[in-house]
């Protein structure tokens, strides 16, 4: 347990530390636990808590990157992690054992949360309770999307552009990916790389 | 079962969608089972969606459900799939490839414009849970009272959702 630890530690960021040394089926039992315990959103802490601290798999900057690269790419950020750590410590096989330890707790609860529903969905007790838990997802959902905000908008502009989007997924009714298009390769152009006057490369 | 090809290509363009998270392609989820193809309506999407938030692991798990309600546990298993693989794929391969971009100029370009595209796209699909969700006074008051309270404490999201369940409990019960 100590050497993939010691040498998760003294890895560079984004090199595949302990490679090898753990097994498919430890990554999967791993993963499949964060899975069935990462109860009320925030996976990623989970994520981290579990592979950081706990077994020491990867280190934190690791970690940071791994974020980074998620948030960038379509794909929930925890299913994402998820694939790139299990990548890192075992190959494609690790990230198949990964992806399937993270989804699979959710995906049978939920399913088995459809079955009830259909026999006791229309049920006016079962109703008054969904109404009231669905206007509690709101309430997170809300929060969850201010709170990336407060880590991600900085500038005027950004504010423009998620003003923007909204606008024209919510106001005009666009499909969401015409508007994920225009807007973002409006903001990726905005955001272009300058040539900055001090240090341009030498052609 | 004959649906099984329509929903797997849905539930995959709908992958392709969660920027900045599985909210973003909730607004397109919507319009696509509810208008479109008319599998659920909007208040059982809305119910999904909720009782997703219940369950453990990634917070679009709500497919899962949606694709039993539709076509039976065969559904949930190409649904889930259909709605995992794409974007799993499309990580894995960039994932590779990241560290070879390192120094690239566009590659923190490109993350820092779609950032507020991101928060953009989470927003409209908070929006149109609200829309279905918030209904009356309560559930404005529940809502408002969830954002405050998971913006001011650290308590576990999950509690206070259980207690939201709690409240239309014995408001049911009040009622009798």
């Amino acid at each position: 347990m100590n050497s993939p630890l010691r040498e998760a530690v003294s890895a560079r960021p984004g090199e595949l530390p302990a490679r090898g040394r753990v097994t498919l089926w430890q990554i999967f039992a791993a993963f499949l636990t964060i899975g069935a315990t990462s109860v009320g959103g925030g996976l990623v802490a989970y994520l981290r808590r579990g592979l950081v601290a706990k077994r020491g798999w990867i280190d934190d900057p690791t970690f940071v990157q791994l974020l980074s690269i998620s948030e960038a790419l379509p794909g929930l950020n925890g299913t994402n992690i998820a694939i790139l750590a299990g990548d890192r410590l075992r190959g494609a096989r690790g990230a198949l054992a990964a992806i399937l330890g993270i989804c699979v707790p959710g995906a049978l609860i939920m399913v088995a949360a459809a079955i009830a529903y259909r026999s006791q969905g229309d049920e006016p007790v079962v109703e008054a309770m969904l109404a009231t838990i669905a206007a509690a997802a709101v309430g997170l959902s809300f929060s969850v999307t201010v709170q990336l905000g407060q880590n991600l908008l900085k500038r005027l502009s950004d504010f423009v552009f998620v003003g923007l989007t909204v606008l024209l997924v919510h106001g005009l009714h666009l499909s969401i990916l015409p508007a994920l298009l225009a807007v973002g390769i409006l903001a990726i152009w905005w955001y272009r790389p300058r040539p900055s006057r001090r240090e341009a490369p030498p052609q | 079962m004959r649906q099984l090809p329509v929903l797997v290509g849905v539930f995959a363009y709908l992958s392709l969608l969660t920027i900045g998270g599985g909210m973003s392609a909730f607004p397109e989820m919507k319009t696509l089972t509810v208008d479109v193809y008319h599998w659920l309506t909007f208040p059982q999407l809305i119910h999904f969606f909720s009782v997703g938030q219940l369950a453990p692991g990634p917070n679009m798990m709500m497919v899962a459900a949606v694709g039993e309600w539709i076509a039976g546990p065969l559904g949930a298993l190409f649904v889930v799939t259909a709605f995992f693989l794409p974007t799993a794929l499309i990580t894995f391969c960039v994932g590779r490839l990241w560290n070879r971009l390192e120094g690239w100029p566009w590659r923190d370009v490109i993350q820092r414009g779609l950032a507020p595209v991101s928060i953009g796209l989470l927003l409209s699909g908070s929006l149109t849970v609200a829309k279905g969700a918030v209904t009356g006074w309560l559930t404005a008051f529940i809502a408002i009272a969830v954002f405050g309270l998971l913006l001011r404490t650290r308590i576990n999201p999950a509690i206070l959702i259980f207690g939201a369940g709690l409240i239309g409990l014995f408001g049911f019960l009040d009622r009798w």
